[in-house]
This record gives structure tokens, C-alpha cells and sequence, in this order.
């Protein structure tokens, strides 16, 4: 026990050893996370009308980004399916990355649903009356908390392991790593249903948002890793092979692939048939009755999807600058494609039929970007202290074990250089 | 923290290398104080909170409706007469109606009769203390094309002094109290139900403001307090139930509730009452005497949205003969009904 705090504390300690920059990243990432608590508290105060929502618009940037998250986290299992299932062993020195990342965006995840709530100081009703099995989200408050404890255990007991300069057991982990794989698929498709399952909202009443949403993910996800692998790799001493990283490619390729393929399959149904159902579809692709806010928004996700797509085929994309650019695109079109082009336009027009449109507020956006910083400064400093201590540089042994202070002090290059 | 066999220097050092050891620990207290201080700017717009935007213990540890004894009951309903008093100024009397045995309650609608004037709107925000301001409001009337039933034609906004208007007809939405209510079914609290009357109810004060009853009704028939309710003390409702009525908080949910403080004690809802036209219908289907049961067995009948299979306890009807709408045609046109009224 005295072993793990003391894991804790060092841990605790080498999330504020960095150079200039680290500081100024962590500097920076906390003055946007303070910001967005600061309009937070303004919202808490005056209540959701500080958002661009309204009865007409219920669901907003909170729910697009939570949305968009839960699918992100699930690119831990997109990481670790090819080592454990497959023995595929480029990736298995990255698996840890993804897995922090997974812990990082269900942190998120939790805080988006939290900042949307109308009365967040009666969280605890859900502990007390939970409507399980009716309720989706009961289902989601499963999924993503279990999500969460699975992957911290994984995490921690890896890091701790490493930390006591010991072999993990596998039947410490193994185990849960392939509960974890099966879990990262239901995360998605039981956030998939809480929409899917509405039938008075027609966009979303359709069987085809679930295989969308892992498709989509599956895309997002990993090329969020490329682009994680590569800052690793260049601040600390932690090697990435070029293999790892082309693997990741390939998984990214077949999503994208799949995900413009459902994209179509989608856009003929609503729009060949031309039922009254389009008329969600309709304004988000072309417009209704002259209201066109996310008409622009749709068209540059689709171009941003469709030049990933073309070039994570192209060989060009074996150049790292190039796939790069591929993955920014992809990550920013599902952004938009899963955030407000899923969400918003299943409310408009209302179930009434009438048109009123959403535009997200300032305090709206400060929330978001907000907690966006906090996941980064969390997954910041998850790497920065998971980093050091698998390479065996930060061991119980060195830091508190060896009575001599000056060999410990040698032994503990992690902490003057990031 | 620190172990004991180490002594308390030690552990520093390796953290702190040693040349820098008065001058870091001057620069961690700064940036120490000057994190502490962006913090406690981040939560400054706390401090406007009102006494009422915090839970007392008492309204924390209040048990869901449905757990509650009777002698708690007895005791939040007397905690919200003082709010009320404490709020509004208002004395007002504070029931719990139970719903009545063998009772389950449908409401017609007559689309031959109805003007659109949209009294009934105004009577119900007057009856259920919704805030004023922004003023929400439980029916929505719809102006609706002659000829179509598409709610995607519908005029929301028309003006309701120039109503009844040429080549037009109305359609007033409010919650159709579902059988089979999608709203009940997504809550992930069961802070709203279906009561054995057929009232689908919401206890206020279990609500989490999720929202994803709004998303799930297929009759937009809920609403929303995005921020604190505004009322007037001079237009509060003093009769107030717990399960209707009472006025409600900011970030909960709220909708109609066919006035169930009024029907379950035998009057009527409001919004019948002040329709002019006569179009609205109200009772026990149960009751084989009642008007609902004859409207519902003999004339032509209809519910919103039967696709969606809600299984509404509101229906839509029209008159064969009687109907303003079928007096031109009796008539010789517009004109000749004009010169003859």
C-alpha cells in the first residue's frame, strides 16, 4: 500500500517536470480549461439559457461533441485488436497510448453529458432510481463508466507493474483487455441507440447510425493516434516505429472506405425515396424553406472525408507529411459529420414541423473548448508520466528503494528532461 | 507522504535539482498563488447564486414521489406553501389529487369547430404557472393548408385576430398523454410517469434536465426551463399540485398535465373551459355515458401520427354537418354566406 501512494506521489511529481515547453503547453491548456469553468459557473447561474439551445433544439454542441468522443475512445480497441487478436506486434509498444487516450476522452465524454444537464446537483437520483433496461442512457452511463474503470485498470496496473520493476500477470490483464475490445463496440453502439431509438425523430430512426458511428470511429480514432504517436515520438524518448504507424494506416483506409460507403447508402435512401422523412436531411444537405445554417458545414465534411479517403489510398500517404494532412482532414470532417451534422438537423424542423435553427453561443463554445483542454492536459499528463516510467526510468527501487541519494538522483534522468 | 526510511530531503532532491532549489521554490509558490488565483476567477460568477438555486439538505434528500410516506408527502407539500408564501407573497393551497378509481381520462378535439383563436393557450398559462418570461406556453395551434395534414406545411406564426382565415384549418397540439409514451420510457431517472388515470406526470424536483424526453416526444409536447421562471405574483395560480401546477424550477422538465389539480376534483380543464368554439372535449372513456365514449364510437376520429404508435389518449374528430366548413358549400359561396350572416 505504502508502495502505491508512494507510485501516486511520484507520478504526481513528474506531471510538473518539463521543459520550457511542456510548461507553456500545460500553462496554456489550463487557461482554456479555467475559462470554460469560468462560463461554466455563469451557466450554472443562470441556468441553459446561455446556450444557443432551445425546446425547439434541445441538444446542442454538448451532446455533437460527446457524441463525437465516444467514438474517438474507441480507437484504444483499434489499437490493441491487432496485438492481442491478431499478434500483429508493431503496435504493441503504442497500445499503452491508446488506451490513456481512451481514459482521457470518457473523461470527456462524462463532462460533456454533466455540462449538459439542467440540474447537475441531482446526479445522485441516478443512483437512487435507475431506469435500466428502458432507458438508453442508463445503458450509456453503463457502458462509458465500465469503459473507463476497464481501461484505468489496464493502464494502472501496466504502469504500476513497470513502476515495481516487475512482469505483469497476464491474468491481470489479458482478461480484461479482451473485455475491454468488446466493451469499446458497445460503447458505440449503445450511444448509436440512444438516438436510434426515437422514432419520432425520423433522421435518426434509422438502422444505419450505429455501423456509421463504428465505421466513422474507427477512422477518427486511429488517425487521432498517428498524429499522438508522432508528438510522442518527437518529445520524449519513447521510440514508435514507422511500422506502427503505417499499420494504424491501414485500418484507417478500410473505415474511411466503409464510412463513405454507409454515407451513401444514407443519402440515396432518404433522398431516391424522397418521403417526408428527407426533410431533416434535406436541410442538412441542401436547405429547407431557405434555411441553410449547416449547409456549408455538411459540404466541407464531405470534401475533407472524401480527400482523406483519397489519400490514405494513394501511395503518397506512406510519406509521413502527407498522411499528416490526411488524418487532420479526417479527424476535422467526422468532427463535423458526427457532431453537428448528426445531432443538430435531427431536431429541425421540430416534430411540428416548424424551422428554428441553432447557432452555439460564446459561453457554449467556451465550455467546449474547455473541456477539450482539460482532456488534453489529462492525456497530457498521462504520457508524461507513463512515458518514463515504462522505460524503466522511475522505479519504486530508484526513488525510494537505494539509501545512497546520489544514485538515485542519476538513476531519475526523467525528471530534468522530459 | 514520504516513507520513513527516507530521509526528508532526499525525495526532493531528486526532483529538485539542488542549484535551483531557492529560486524554484519561489517559482512554484507563484505559480502555486497564480494558478489558486485563476481558479477562484474561474468560479467568481458563483457567488451570484440565490439562496434558492442550492438544494437545502432538506430538498437534497427528498425522496422520489412515488417513495415518499404520507407524512413526507404531507411535509414537502407544506415546505412549498412557504416557498410560494416566501416567493410570491401568495397564500396559496397546496394539494396532491389522487387519480380516481376507474377513471382514465381522453380529451377530443373538434377540427370542424376550431377557429384557431388560440384562447386556449393563453387560459392554460394562465392556469399552470409556466413562466411568463420567456413565456412558455403547453398547446401549440397550428394553421394548417385545406387539404393537407402535413405538420410541415403547418403556419406556427399566423396572426390570431385574423382568424378564422379562407382555405385554412387548426390544429391545437399539446401532450397527447400516450399510452405507450416514449418520453416515460427514456427518462433515466423515472422522474416521469404514467399515473393509472392515463396523466403522464414529471416530479420536478426528481428531474435531472437531461432533456432526452424532449428529444424522444413526437408531439413536441415538452418543455424546458433554461433559465429561472419569471411569474408575476399577481398571476400565480394560488390552487397548486404537486404533480401539475406548483411552480417549477430552473433546468427542469414540465408540460401539460391535463390539469389533472382540476380534473381529478371533477372540473374541467382550462383550456376547454375558455374555447369559444365548443371544440373541446374532455372525460372518462371508462364511463359508457360519457361524451368522450359517444364521440369516439360514432363520429370520425383521428390521432396524430398514428405511425409512431403512441397510442395517444388525444384524438382529432370532425362533423359530418354543422361544420363551418361545409356551410359554403350549402350555400351558394362565400359571398351569399356573408350577406346571409
Amino acid at each position: 500500500m505504502k508502495r502505491y501512494f508512494a507510485f501516486l506521489w511520484d507520478c504526481f511529481r513528474l506531471s510538473f517536470v518539463g521543459d520550457w515547453r511542456y510548461h507553456l503547453w500545460m500553462t496554456a491548456l489550463t487557461l482554456v480549461a479555467l475559462t470554460g469553468l469560468y462560463a461554466y459557473c455563469q451557466q450554472l447561474v443562470h441556468g441553459l439559457v446561455t446556450t444557443g439551445m432551445t425546446d425547439q433544439v434541445s441538444w446542442g454542441m454538448y451532446i455533437a461533441n460527446f457524441t463525437y468522443l465516444v467514438g474517438l475512445a474507441a480507437a484504444a480497441a483499434m489499437l490493441v485488436i491487432p496485438v492481442y487478436v491478431y499478434r500483429n506486434l508493431h503496435l504493441h509498444d503504442v497500445v499503452i497510448f491508446g488506451e490513456l487516450l481512451a481514459v482521457s476522452v470518457i473523461l470527456m465524454c462524462l463532462l460533456f453529458v454533466t455540462v449538459d444537464l439542467g440540474r447537475p446537483d441531482r446526479f445522485h437520483h441516478l443512483l437512487l432510481r435507475f431506469n435500466f433496461p428502458m432507458s438508453m442512457l442508463t445503458w450509456d452511463v453503463i457502458a462509458l463508466n465500465g469503459y473507463l474503470l476497464l481501461n484505468l485498470h489496464i493502464c494502472g496496473y501496466l504502469i504500476y507493474c513497470a513502476y515495481c520493476g516487475r512482469r505483469p500477470a497476464k491474468k491481470f490483464y489479458i482478461p480484461f483487455v479482451f473485455v475491454a475490445i468488446a466493451w469499446a463496440i458497445s460503447i458505440h453502439t449503445v450511444t448509436a441507440f440512444l438516438y436510434v431509438g426515437l422514432g419520432g425523430r425520423p433522421f435518426w430512426n434509422s438502422a444505419i447510425i450505429a455501423p456509421r458511428f463504428l465505421a466513422s470511429a474507427f477512422a477518427a480514432g486511429p488517425a487521432f493516434i498517428i498524429l499522438t504517436l508522432q508528438v510522442v515520438r518527437r518529445f520524449t524518448r519513447h521510440q514508435v516505429s514507422d511500422d506502427a504507424l503505417f499499420t494504424l494506416r491501414r485500418i484507417v483506409q478500410v473505415a474511411l472506405l466503409i464510412n463513405l460507403f454507409l454515407l451513401l447508402c444514407e443519402l440515396f435512401t432518404e433522398f431516391y425515396a424522397d418521403t417526408r422523412h428527407v426533410a431533416s436531411a434535406q436541410y442538412l444537405f441542401l436547405g429547407l424553406h431557405g434555411r441553410n445554417a449547416l449547409v456549408p458545414w455538411i459540404w466541407t465534411a464531405i470534401a475533407m472525408n472524401v480527400v482523406a479517403t483519397t489519400l490514405f489510398m494513394l501511395p503518397a500517404s506512406r510519406a509521413l507529411p502527407t498522411l499528416n494532412v490526411a488524418c487532420v482532414l479526417a479527424i476535422v470532417g467526422i468532427w463535423i459529420e458526427k457532431g453537428m451534422g448528426l445531432i443538430v438537423p435531427a431536431f429541425i424542423p421540430t416534430p411540428l414541423g416548424e424551422l428554428v435553427e441553432y447557432a452555439p453561443t460564446l459561453h457554449e463554445t467556451l465550455i467546449c473548448f474547455g473541456i477539450w483542454a482539460f482532456g488534453l492536459l489529462v492525456y497530457t499528463i498521462l504520457v508524461r508520466v507513463s512515458v518514463p516510467v515504462l522505460a524503466g526510468q522511475v522505479t519504486y527501487a530508484h526513488r525510494w528503494g537505494s539509501p545512497p541519494p546520489a544514485s538515485s538522483a542519476a538513476a531519475s534522468p526523467a525528471f530534468e528532461k522530459g | 507522504m514520504a516513507p520513513p526510511e527516507n530521509p526528508p530531503g532526499a525525495g526532493g532532491d531528486v526532483a529538485r535539482p539542488a542549484e535551483v532549489s531557492r529560486r524554484g521554490f519561489l517559482t512554484q509558490g507563484a505559480a502555486a498563488a497564480a494558478g489558486l488565483a485563476a481558479l477562484a476567477a474561474a468560479l467568481s460568477p458563483l457567488r451570484h447564486l440565490k439562496e434558492g438555486d442550492l438544494p437545502t439538505a432538506e430538498e437534497f434528500l427528498q425522496k422520489h414521489y412515488k417513495e415518499m410516506t404520507a407524512a413526507e408527502k404531507a411535509r414537502v407539500l407544506g415546505r412549498i406553501q412557504e416557498q410560494v408564501k416566501k416567493r410570491y407573497g401568495v397564500t396559496s393551497q397546496v394539494n396532491d389529487p389522487p387519480p380516481l378509481d376507474g377513471v382514465e381520462f381522453v380529451y377530443g378535439l373538434n377540427i370542424s369547430r376550431c377557429i384557431g383563436c388560440r384562447k386556449c393557450v393563453h387560459a392554460c398559462v394562465a392556469e399552470n404557472n409556466p413562466s411568463r418570461a420567456p413565456e412558455i406556453q403547453y398547446i401549440r395551434v397550428l394553421e394548417m393548408e385545406k387539404g393537407s395534414i402535413d405538420v410541415e406545411t403547418a403556419n406556427h406564426r399566423y396572426d390570431a385576430s385574423q382568424v378564422p382565415r379562407p382555405d385554412k384549418w387548426y390544429m391545437p397540439v399539446q401532450c397527447h398523454q400516450c399510452a405507450n409514451p416514449p418520453c416515460v420510457k427514456v427518462c433515466p431517472v423515472e422522474a416521469t410517469w404514467q399515473e393509472p388515470d392515463g396523466i403522464t406526470v414529471i416530479d420536478y424536483d426528481w428531474c435531472i434536465g437531461c432533456r432526452y424526453c424532449e428529444a424522444a416526444c413526437p408531439y413536441w409536447a415538452r418543455r424546458f426551463n433554461f433559465t429561472e421562471p419569471q411569474i408575476e405574483p399577481d398571476q400565480l395560480n394560488p390552487d397548486l399540485a404537486y404533480l401539475s401546477n406548483r411552480p417549477r424550477q430552473k433546468g427542469v422538465m414540465e408540460k401539460c398535465t391535463f390539469c389533472l389539480h382540476r380534473t381529478r376534483v371533477g372540473k374541467l380543464p382550462a383550456c376547454l373551459e375558455v374555447c369559444p368554439t365548443g371544440s373541446r372535449k374532455f372525460g372518462n372513456v371508462l364511463d359508457p355515458t360519457s361524451e368522450v365514449h359517444y364521440i369516439l364510437k360514432h363520429k370520425r376520429v383521428f390521432i396524430l401520427k398514428a405511425d409512431v404508435g403512441t397510442l395517444p389518449r388525444f384524438f382529432y374528430y370532425f362533423d359530418e354537418r354543422g361544420s363551418r366548413y361545409h356551410d359554403p358549400l350549402e350555400g351558394a359561396g362565400q359571398a351569399t354566406h356573408g350577406e346571409g350572416a
